[in-house]
């Protein structure tokens, strides 16, 4: 039985080691992602594209939503709520400020294109 | 079943957002990125009301419309001056949001033994960079906005900044070793980290919010990172990373652009007057009236528009742009010259123009149009100080010498439009008032561009 319990735990232990790494991977992957999209854009969209990378940490949102529905005491379910409020702020006004500021930019090509 | 379908669902998600900033990169494509972009949050965001043993969904409901509603009323009502506090603002709740969820995480594992030593240590950092963004992005919005004038300077003001920030990493780390700290430091930790978030941002001036801005929005996309790791949910976890290495990279072009390293942008006293004015500069300003200038420019065969923020402040974009079409009317080469920090954000005033109309192909950016200015007629200088200030190749005393600058002084005639005599943004003398080939117009920038209008109407 004990022995069982010792393998079981060892191949958890190595399990998130892996997992460990992987998540070293993922960040250096994502990291060089992000370091590739921006470093061909003309200055031209570095503001909406700053805007759009602001909306995109809007998944904060996700994450604000399993933590406050986790969330038991009152004080937990405030911090919850704060945030859940907060991340949909980032999330939406993120998209509106971005997709307007893109819409110009689609208005002054067909100006351009007569 | 279900933990497959949100598993799948957040792994869309993060292809949507890559694919979508990568077509935001390009001006063709940008429209359609941000619709991929935000078809992602929707489909993350509501596939996570699926997550098991989840509760409060009532409350959760409420506070994601109030949130969502407050956000889009206010971002469809700002004007597009004003974007750049906007994206400060919204940056700095994403921070928030980062910073409340490592809250929990930490109130949990309060008082009980750390089982996951790295997922506890990043959970810190993540707690840390994000209430720093989060306290840091409201201040930027409030100086951006108004809400508060000047900056705040005093005597070893860099030493305290850095004693807050000691306390609060120290604070941190005993936090992070073990799971044995009460509600009280944590309570402590979370303040001083607010403190530090104000503390450093209160001394920058106006001049360098475009690059602050930027780098909380690459620490906010960290801080959401970190906490993806935290949570182990991967469209988090992808997303914020992307956006870190993306915002950071981007506030390092931002800084290369005024050639000023990052550290100096955070630690040095430009930006917000009270620096020296850099030396003497000998001359006097030179006036003229709008009819002298409408001549100039129509009978002229190139003109280069320079705006700046001043442009952005008059909102005189729609009438620059007039005024360029009637000079393209009666045969004159019109272009557009653009400083990479010109604006409170790089590209802000590209988002002007375009919403004035103007096609992308008259644009030109600093390397494509400094060597024209020799060649142009007029240099139309509308709100732009110093990113024109010629002391920045000529002076090593300046503060801002080294900065690549629009070299407008070296085209024949150079306009400046101004409002009165004062000092620009930095209180930087600008030498470029002063040459023999310049003239001053002063008045507000929308009217003057009116007057201009109707003075090159008159000439038939």
């Amino acid at each position: 039985m004990n022995e069982v319990v010792i393998q079981v735990t060892e191949q958890v232990a190595e399990m998130s080691g892996i997992a460990g790494f992987v998540a070293l991977y993922i960040f250096m992957l994502a990291a060089f992602t992000g370091y590739e999209i921006i470093a061909k854009v003309p200055v031209i969209l570095h503001t909406p594209l700053m805007s759009g990378s602001n909306f995109v940490h809007g998944i904060v949102l996700v994450g604000a939503m399993v933590a406050m529905g986790e969330a038991s005491t009152t004080l937990e379910l405030a911090i919850g709520f704060l945030g859940v409020f907060l991340a949909a702020g980032n999330a939406v006004g993120g998209y509106v400020v971005t997709e307007r500021m893109l819409e110009m930019f689609k208005s002054s090509k067909k100006e351009g294109a007569k | 079943m279900i933990d497959l379908l949100i598993k799948a669902s957040y792994f869309a998600a993060a292809v949507l957002f890559i694919l979508g900033l990568k077509r935001m990169s390009s001006p063709v494509t940008a429209r359609g990125g941000i619709v991929w972009a935000g078809a992602g949050m929707v489909l993350a965001t509501l596939i996570t009301f699926l997550t098991p043993d989840m509760g409060n969904y009532g409350l959760m409901t409420v506070a994601i419309a109030l949130g969502g509603i407050i956000a889009w009323w206010s971002g469809k009502r700002v004007a597009m001056t004003d974007m750049p506090q906007m994206i400060a603002l919204y940056n700095g709740m994403g921070g928030g949001a980062a910073a409340a969820i490592a809250c929990l995480e930490l109130l949990h594992q309060a008082g009980h033994e750390v089982v996951n030593t790295e997922v506890h240590i990043l959970a810190v950092i993540g707690a840390l960079i994000g209430t720093i963004a989060f306290s840091g992005s409201l201040i930027a919005f409030a100086k951006l906005q108004g809400l508060m004038r000047g900056v705040i300077r005093f005597g070893g003001q860099q030493f305290f900044n850095l004693g807050v920030f000691v306390v609060t990493v120290g604070l941190g780390a005993l936090i992070a070793a073990s799971g044995d700290y009460s509600i009280t430091m944590l309570s402590a930790f979370f303040v001083l980290a607010l403190a530090f978030g104000v503390f450093m941002t209160v001394p920058i001036g106006g001049a360098d919010m475009p690059v602050v801005i930027s780098l909380y929005n690459a620490l906010t996309g960290l801080a959401v990172g970190f906490e993806g790791f935290v949570l182990g949910n991967p469209a988090m976890m992808i997303a914020g990373t992307v956006v870190g290495a993306a915002g950071t990279l981007l506030t390092q072009l931002m800084a290369r652009a005024m050639n000023r390293p990052i550290t100096n942008v955070l630690f040095s006293n430009f930006g917000g007057g009270g620096s020296g004015d850099g030396g003497e500069v000998t001359g006097s300003m030179k006036s003229i009236e709008a009819q002298d200038v409408a001549v100039m420019m129509a009978f002229a065969d190139k003109v280069v528009i320079v705006p700046g923020y001043g442009m952005a402040v008059a909102q005189a974009q729609h009438k620059i742009w007039e005024l360029g079409q009637l000079l393209q009317n009666r045969g004159v080469t019109v272009k557009f010259a653009i400083h990479p920090v010109a604006g409170r954000m790089p590209g802000h005033m590209n988002v002007l123009l375009a919403e004035a109309g103007v096609p992308y192909d008259i644009i030109f950016d600093l390397d494509e149009i400094n060597n024209e200015f020799a060649s142009s007629d007029v240099s139309l200088v509308i709100g732009a100080n110093d990113v024109v200030n010629p002391q920045a190749r000529t002076n090593p005393e300046s503060p801002i010498f080294g900065m690549p600058i629009l070299d407008v002084d070296k085209s024949r005639n150079v306009i400046v439009i101004k409002r009165g005599q004062g000092k620009g943004f930095s209180g930087i003398e600008n030498a470029l008032f002063f040459e023999d080939n310049t003239r001053m117009l002063y008045g507000d920038g929308q009217k003057m561009a009116a007057e201009l209008i109707a003075q090159v109407k008159e000439l038939g």
